[in-house]
């Protein structure tokens, strides 16, 4: 079964962007031409079928994380279709949706209702999350009175608590030390295992390497190589050595 | 640490979600959306009340003591003037006054929680009228607070409670729908041009100057009453204050074109939302 197929997706934007009524009222009657479309995805095809661990690279710019919120629903594409089958749940950068006023308890119940989990689910799921976290004397603390690397356990701690069918992880080896990258490795290890479809976006080629079967290379926003890890990694290497 | 996951509580439907580029929202898709994430409405609304009452040194007081401060200045400054026209003249000027200033509330701080909570609508996937729903409904838990207020400063100034009282359920029920139409536009639009946002909030003073709420209808000389006729928020209001005030059930036209009004405003505040919907991503 396909739990994610993009079939043609397009997303552009426009280049220079409007941001007020003042300027539109101001642009309409002095502008003679259209501006043009920045294309941060140009048709884009892919299918990714269930229980399927892939990993996507590309440079800086290459349209990655505008792949993923495609495919996670988040932001709708400018042409073709998305078709996502069962739950698929971002998680895009640790930390989003936190509130320095609540505390870090609130805040997981937040969290939580912010990737759709109902109260009671995040009440029985509590006590392990906090656990995890490592920070339970400071639990009912305002979130601003934490450090930034208490908020980033807490994060983390949230975001793998996730029980949906298939995850999209942006980026989340960018930040923390190498206990922390370890602890990130072991989790995916568990999502899999779990039978959950993992896509991975990451600068770092390590990890997709021991983690991944098949890779996505993305370049321009069009798909440059998909196909065995090995394969895909190699040839992204070579051309960013070249 | 390990986490025991509860695969048994996963659904093995796979539900089939389609987005196909330049398709508006569909109504039936957003009400389904809204309704699974009733949680995080919720949270919303708990979060809006909690840190706002938090962060002031007074908490809950301060919604009580908005409106008694209020109510002091313009009872004192008024009063004088219409006090001969309008008995209790307070009760005249707050039971119009709390609803105009959760529709006045209500609008502003939709855009406000729409700009606030944008970085969040780029992260996670949560069915975009949300933030609209929740400040409404966070509204309408203020104007709950709001009417107590009201209803206690009655008690003890002596202002008779009338058993139209009871119609006041339905009159708060349409001034919710039309808040809510009218939000939903105006964050949609307020989404692609930031202005919008001080553009309505400078011109809220003046729709209220031309509402009569602090003075009576009857002081608006012959002239200028089509301005009156043509204000929406005129009918809005009134079916508000006439079970509260005037202790009658608001007149059949009155009350028919505010439902008009209420559900006009819910359908074009839907329309232009789910066509523009799509883009927002571009302008957060």
């Amino acid at each position: 079964m396909n739990v994610i197929e993009l079939q043609q997706v397009s997303v552009r934007y426009r280049e220079t962007k409007i941001r007020s009524l003042k300027e539109a009222v101001i642009r309409s009657v002095t502008a003679h031409q259209k501006s043009g479309f920045f294309y941060s995805l140009h048709d884009v095809s892919l299918t990714i079928r269930h229980g399927e661990i892939v990993g996507i690279v590309g440079p800086n710019g290459a349209g990655k994380s505008t792949l993923l919120r495609v495919a996670a629903g988040i932001i709708a594409p400018s042409e073709g279709a998305v078709v996502t089958r069962g739950t698929v749940a971002p998680v895009m950068e640790l930390g989003t949706g936190f509130d320095s006023e609540l505390s870090g308890r609130e805040n997981i119940y937040f969290n939580g209702a912010l990737l759709g989990f109902s109260r009671a689910y995040m009440r029985s799921r509590i006590d392990d999350i906090i656990a995890f976290s490592g920070i339970e004397p400071f639990i009912d603390a305002p979130l601003r009175t934490y450090s930034t690397g208490m908020v980033a356990r807490l994060a983390f701690a949230v975001a793998t608590a996730i029980d949906a069918e298939t995850i999209l992880l942006d980026e989340i080896f960018a930040v923390g030390d190498a206990a922390f990258r370890a602890q990130c490795q072991g989790r995916i290890e568990r999502f899999v295992n779990r039978g959950a479809t993992v896509v991975i976006v990451s600068h770092d080629l390590e990890p997709l390497e021991t983690l991944c079967s098949r890779a996505v290379w993305v370049s321009g926003g069009r798909i440059r190589g998909d196909g065995a890890v090995a394969q895909v990694l190699a040839d992204y290497r070579r051309s960013m050595a070249g | 640490m390990p986490l025991a996951y509860n695969l048994a509580r996963v659904s093995s439907a796979f539900l089939e979600r389609r987005t196909v580029a330049g398709q508006p929202l569909r109504w039936m898709g957003e009400v389904r959306d809204i309704r699974a994430h009733a949680s995080l409405l919720y949270e919303l609304v708990h979060r809006d009340l909690t840190v706002r009452y938090k962060r002031s040194v007074l908490g809950f007081l301060w919604t009580m003591l908005h409106p008694l401060l209020l109510m002091l200045i313009f009872v004192v400054v008024f009063s004088a003037i219409f006090q001969e026209r309008t008995p209790h003249y307070e009760t005249y000027f707050l039971s119009a006054y709390v609803a105009w200033n959760f529709f006045a509330q209500t609008t502003v701080n939709a855009m406000a929680s729409v700009a606030w909570n944008g970085p969040l609508m780029k992260r996670v996937r949560v069915p975009l009228s949300l933030f609209t729903v929740a400040t409404t409904v966070s509204g309408l838990v203020n104007l709950m607070l709001s009417l107590v207020v009201l209803f206690s400063i009655m008690a003890v100034v002596g202002a008779p409670f009338h058993a139209s009282l009871l119609f006041l359920p339905v009159s708060l029920l349409l001034l919710g729908i039309f808040t809510l139409g009218a939000s939903l536009a105006l964050t949609a639009v307020s989404i692609f041009f930031g202005d919008v946002r001080e553009m309505v909030q400078a011109g809220m003073p003046a729709i209220m100057y031309l509402t009569p709420i602090i003075y009576p209808i009857a002081i608006v000389p012959d002239r200028f009453r089509w301005l009156i006729k043509i204000n929406p928020m005129v009918y809005i209001v009134e079916i508000v204050r006439a079970p509260i005030y005037y202790g009658i059930l608001p007149a059949p036209l009155t009350l028919t074109i505010a439902t008009v009004l209420a559900f006009g405003s819910l359908a074009i505040g839907w329309m232009i939302f789910r066509h523009l919907a799509p883009r927002f991503h571009a302008h957060l």
